[in-house]
């Protein structure tokens, strides 16, 4: 609610006619805080509450489930076979329903939470703002869109269709479709602009509006946003996919209507949710009370190296559980990596649904039994003025915070607890290692997108059993990295190779995570392409062990510059000659002429030319307990698969066998890890001693630090002269120097010195 | 009563202590943080995550900026175990991570059974093959037309 200046003045009538006439005079219907704050239950209404009371057989309401739920599923797969988004090809999307008033109730089985998560908050909107507007109205018939992240998104480039469903006039829920679509014209092609230094930056802002009448897209709205976009024909085909995905959901709602009744449906969407919420409530009782702490930095704005904290202390009370993220970094207002609090909040869902509690129904309910403390400005918590376009960074850390700082609660409990709903995991890995692409096709179409090695996490060491490699993103376990020779025909792009797991990058462990894979490619048949990425941890290791197990490495990106491949590749041997491995490329460096080198692999987008050559990883799972607990012929295996090297072998795990048969000597390596053990009693120093020489007032003054250090209370920002100390609670945003002009700074300074 | 907290921590509710579960080695006072009980290390992350690319050469190599990140490992001073591992920034004070609210935690053992050994919990539902007498995988074959 605004604030007036003097209102305190007024009499209680002269208030209620001046509140009278700004509702009904409201200037912009901006992002709505009553929506986008609020993550509860929206309360029982008259129709939920006959709707239950008529129908509160368990058994009925499950045979309604069963069919809304083949229904989704059902509406998935259209979407998945129909979708010309790569993110929809390869799983990124999802169809979901919702009551009346909203809250989402269930999703499709395979599909991405968070879509769903946040497209409650568009609903909202329009139920609130459009439903009695004369000028718009929501109707039968009527599809709306929307892609804002401020009205309820991850970001930008993913974009809802949003249909309402009535009965006999009286509209009884929503259903929507959402799709990872990529390309949505913003400063960067491919939807993910790392670049963007203002909402304005980050291209085709939709708020929720009506874009489709009586089943029909309108041509005249289509086409305004198909030239809003690089990709018109991607634009077209995806608005039409989901629409037709609500639409035959839609079909299938109406029939279990017909079948069972409206109240049957109604009664099984509110229960489900307020079941839900109770079943978490009942879980949280079975942890003990008490406090889990949990740091995590990310180390680059995607424009410059920076040290970004997201802090949580997770507590629980009774049957309460509050996320604390007070003390996390302020709002960085001119780079993308901010997040709004309503997306933070669906990401945690995410990963309390992905790792923890699985087999809860995946809706609003689960969400709804949390609590949250965040501070106002924050990264996690950033204005609507703030862009997001790579609100991933953080976002996919929330989702870390969720997988490492419960099995802390969860561990000891008895078998039998519901809590204990699936094996302990350390952390997935958690960055966006994909390249994102624009340019010309060699089919001279203009186009911009991400590839779909996004989905290819390494997954975390679990507590009796290593992660899989590179079996999904850490954001949706249904989803796939897609077949290269299928992109290599839409696009200009040639894989040197294909999914190599990247050897001696692991998540150490007594189980070790699961290995991610190298990407190197380049380009051919185009004059005009280019690629950026969008990874943190080149230089702070991202995804957490747990209970001992280390994280996963540093990843940087890999280029060899200024020569074409193909040319190389056409002389003689030279085929034959090519280290088919990021490292053995680099080290050995064979492409004679060529510049080769590595960076922080959050790179905004560059022009690259044909034969060039780029390279990131897929990141490992974290591991799990400690290594010398590891069983040594877990060790020889990984030997066997060409997943490590012996000198890890030997140094992580000190394991002693033959090199040649990988016979384990049980005796020797028994010897050797007890030596490793003493010699960690001999360099362990005791905790007190320890603390006092390292812990230092502030981080260290030449470190470029975003967030709290020893209390949360103290938010420091930036480096040298112009670091600041902020009190969390009134956090301002923050803006950054442009890097070209702090570069350019350095290089004057340094002709300065020259004299 | 003992309840088990990690891999290798558990709390004695009895004693009101830290344990190791590795080798019952008393760690510290259970309403404290138990890493004021273990010995620490401040480790060398290019130990762990060796620099594969050639330092020489370059800038970034798949180990950590050692200026940025370092690695905590936490050991038990009895047996050695490495019960945890924080990687954080230089000067940054180690996290107190579990803090639990001890009297609340045996008001809530006090009706439950002993636990001292953790079994995994649950995997989730795998496919099941069904055999049904004619032949591997030809329940999943193409029906003819």
């Amino acid at each position: 609610m605004n604030v007036m200046p003097g209102i305190a003045t007024l009499s209680v009538g002269e208030r209620k006619i001046l509140q009278d006439f700004v509702d009904e005079h409201q200037l912009f219907y901006g992002p709505d805080p009553a929506i986008m704050r609020n993550h509860h239950l929206e309360p029982r209404t008259d129709m939920e509450d006959a709707a239950m009371k008529k129908h509160d057989d368990p058994h009925l309401l499950n045979q309604v489930r069963g069919r809304v739920i083949s229904a989704l599923s059902e509406s998935f797969r259209m979407v998945e076979q129909m979708g010309a988004a790569p993110g929809a090809k390869w799983g990124d999307l999802v169809t979901a329903i919702f009551t009346a008033s909203g809250d989402l109730s269930e999703i499709s089985p395979a599909g991405i939470v968070t879509f769903a998560g946040v497209c409650q908050y568009p609903i909202k909107f329009i139920n609130k703002y459009w439903t009695d507007d004369p000028s718009v109205g929501v109707r039968h018939g009527d599809g709306f869109i929307h892609n804002d992240s401020r009205y309820g998104g991850i970001h930008n480039t993913d974009q809802s269709m949003m249909m309402p469903v009535f009965h006999e006039g009286e509209l009884v829920c929503w259903v929507s479709s959402t799709i990872h679509e990529g390309e949505n014209g913003a400063i960067e092609p491919g939807g993910m602009p790392a670049k963007a230094e203002s909402r304005f930056d980050e291209g085709l802002k939709m708020s929720p509006f009506r874009i489709v009448e009586d089943f029909q897209v309108k041509r005249d709205i289509l086409t305004f946003l198909q030239n809003s976009v690089r990709d018109p024909k991607l634009q077209y085909e995806d608005v039409k996919v989901k629409l037709h995905a609500c639409i035959r959901l839609m079909e299938r709602v109406r029939s279990v209507i017909a079948e069972f009744g409206k109240d049957a449906l109604v009664a099984y969407l509110r229960r489900n949710l307020e079941d839900t919420e109770a079943e978490v409530h009942r879980r949280i009782a079975e942890l003990p009370d008490g406090v889990v702490r949990f740091n995590t930095w990310i180390d680059s704005t995607l424009r410059e190296p920076a040290l970004v904290k997201i802090a949580c202390a997770a507590r629980v009370k009774g049957d309460r559980m509050c996320m604390d993220f007070r003390g996390s970094s302020p709002q960085l207002s001119n780079r993308s990596i901010n997040a709004v609090i309503g997306s933070t909040k669906v990401c945690f869902l995410t990963g309390v649904l992905q790792n923890i509690w699985p087999d809860l129904p995946h809706n609003l309910g689960v969400l709804a039994a949390f609590d949250f403390e965040t501070d106002p400005n924050s990264l996690i918590d950033a204005n609507n003025d703030a862009p997001c376009a790579m609100s991933l960074l953080p976002m996919f850390r929330t989702i870390t915070v969720a997988t490492v700082s419960f099995p802390k609660f969860i561990y000891g409990l008895p078998d039998g607890a519901k809590a204990r709903a699936t094996v302990t995991i350390a952390g997935q890995y958690n960055q966006p290692a994909t390249f994102v692409y624009g340019g010309l096709t060699q089919h001279m179409d203009v186009t911009g997108n991400f590839c779909a090695d996004i989905n290819g996490n390494g997954q975390g060491a679990r507590e009796n059993r290593d992660g899989e490699h590179s079996v999904s993103p850490l954001f949706g376990f249904m989803c796939d990295t897609g077949e290269h020779e299928l992109a290599e025909e839409e696009l200009p792009m040639v894989r040197l190779i294909a999914q190599h797991l990247a050897r001696d990058r692991v998540g150490w462990g007594k189980y070790r995570g699961g290995l991610g894979y190298e990407q190197m490619v380049t380009v051919r048949g185009t004059n005009m392409w280019g690629f950026m990425t969008g990874q943190s941890g080149s230089w702070f290791c991202s995804a957490p062990g747990l209970f001992g197990g280390y994280n996963c490495p540093a990843y940087p990106i890999g280029k060899v510059k200024d020569v074409n491949v193909f040319d190389w590749f056409a002389k003689e041997g030279n085929a034959a000659r090519f280290p088919y491995g990021i490292v053995e490329l680099m080290n050995e460096q064979p492409i004679e002429g060529a510049r080769y080198l590595t960076a922080d692999a959050g790179m905004t987008f560059e022009l690259v030319e044909e034969g060039e050559i780029y390279m990131i990883c897929q990141g490992a799972g974290a591991g799990y307990g400690d290594v010398l607990e590891r069983d040594p012929e877990a060790v020889m295996q990984d030997l066997r698969e060409d997943l490590i090297s012996h000198e890890s072998a030997r140094d992580i795990y000190h394991v002693v066998y033959d090199e040649r048969t990988l016979i384990v000597d049980v005796a020797a390596t028994e010897k050797a890890r007890a030596g490793e053990r003493a010699a960690r009693k001999a360099r362990g120093r005791k905790y007190a001693d320890f603390v006092a020489d390292w812990v230092t007032e502030a981080p260290a003054e030449d470190l470029p630090y975003y967030g709290s250090w020893g209390d949360p209370a103290t938010v420091y920002t930036g480096a040298g002269a112009a670091r600041q100390m902020l009190d969390a609670g009134t956090i301002q945003p923050i803006f950054m120097a442009d890097p070209r002009d702090v570069r350019i700074a350095e290089l004057e300074a340094q002709l300065a010195a020259k004299g | 009563m003992k309840v088990l907290v990690t891999e290798y921590l558990r709390i004695d509710l009895d004693t009101e202590k830290w344990e190791c579960r590795s080798c019952n080695h008393e760690i510290g006072n259970a309403r404290g943080n138990y890493k004021e009980g273990l010995l620490v290390y401040d480790r060398e992350p290019a130990e762990i995550h060796k620099p594969l690319l050639d330092p020489k050469r370059y800038s970034h190599t798949y180990t950590p900026n050692p200026k940025w990140c370092r690695i905590l490992e936490f050991y038990c001073p009895n047996c050695g175990t490495m019960v945890e591992t924080e990687y954080t920034v230089p000067g940054h004070p180690p996290v107190h991570d579990i803090e639990f609210d001890i009297d609340a935690l045996k008001a809530q053992w006090a009706t439950r059974k002993p636990v001292t050994e953790r079994t995994p919990g649950k995997e989730p539902p795998r496919h099941e093959h069904h055999h049904h007498g004619h032949g591997h995988g030809a329940a999943h074959a193409p029906q003819k037309d």
